[in-house]
């Protein structure tokens, strides 16, 4: 039970959906914001995945995970395209230095 | 034994990736992490996305990494501070993967009524057609919007230098 690849799939799924959320909690450079949100986004496509071959449905969790990793994928080169336009204007990549409601 | 390493990697990877200060390391660290989640789906019998979550996730997005991190260059290694602190975010992800946990690894028994036997290319244009349709317009709406972020940036380092 212990050692079996559900069960180890899993404990990798909840690693790494918390290093992801540490990722996001504690950092402030942008360009490591969207490395965070990417560990996020593995453990949900092995959690899909676990979850179709638990299910007996490994085709339909195939495609739902194709599916995110398009929309993934398509959030992180936007996300990157906004940080290097950031560092264009504000020559920062800091995410506290951006907020301009604060003062 | 195989599986409980690539688990191991696959995580050491990920907190390298998040933890390290130089954001070119960073973005290698998380190339390995991603080339081992798709090995892991290999092993869990998902080949096709394996191979697309191999090319796609631990090539295109690494290249891409690579490309932003080249033009924006780094921040100073230190100069940036956590917005939360360190020990309040360690106990919030560890609460979070508690409870996951917690109501998870219970329940993982698989099903051995249901069985699939369609092959994943039939699944994916007749049965989820819809899902096609949505990633051709997330992928149309990419282009847009990075077309159109980096063609405003040009236009206002043209109208900087006149």
């Amino acid at each position: 039970m212990w050692l079996s690849l559900p069960f180890l799939s899993a404990v990798g799924v909840l690693g790494l959906l918390g290093i992801g959320l540490l990722g996001l909690l504690v950092t402030r450079n942008l360009i490591k914001v969207v490395v965070g949100l990417q560990v996020l986004v593995k453990g949900a496509l092995l959690a899909l995945v676990l979850a179709g071959r638990l299910s007996g449905q490994v085709q339909t969790g195939q495609a739902i995970t194709l599916t995110v990793i398009v929309a993934d994928t398509i959030v992180s080169v936007v996300a990157l395209a906004l940080a290097v336009q950031v560092r264009r204007q504000f020559g920062t990549l800091d995410l506290r230095a951006l907020s301009t409601l604060r003062r | 034994m195989f599986d409980l390493l690539i688990v191991a990697a696959m995580l050491w990877c990920a907190f390298q990736a998040v933890r390290g200060t130089r954001l070119l390391v960073a973005a290698l660290w998380l190339a390995g992490a991603s080339a081992l989640t798709a090995l892991l789906m290999f092993r869990l019998g998902a080949p096709e996305v394996a191979v697309i979550e191999l090319s796609v996730g631990a090539g295109l997005v690494t290249v891409l990494f690579v490309f932003a991190i080249n033009i924006a260059g780094e921040e100073p290694p230190g100069k940036l501070r956590s917005l939360v602190p360190a020990p309040v975010a360690v106990v919030v992800a560890l609460c979070a993967v508690g409870l996951g946990a917690f109501m998870a690894l219970p329940n993982l028994r698989s099903v051995s009524g249901i069985i699939q036997p369609e092959r994943f290319a039939k699944v994916l244009w007749e049965d989820r057609s819809l899902d096609v349709l949505l990633q051709v317009v997330l992928l149309i709406g990419g282009v847009l919007t990075v077309l159109g972020l980096l063609v405003e940036g040009r236009a206002q380092a043209r109208k900087e230098l006149q």
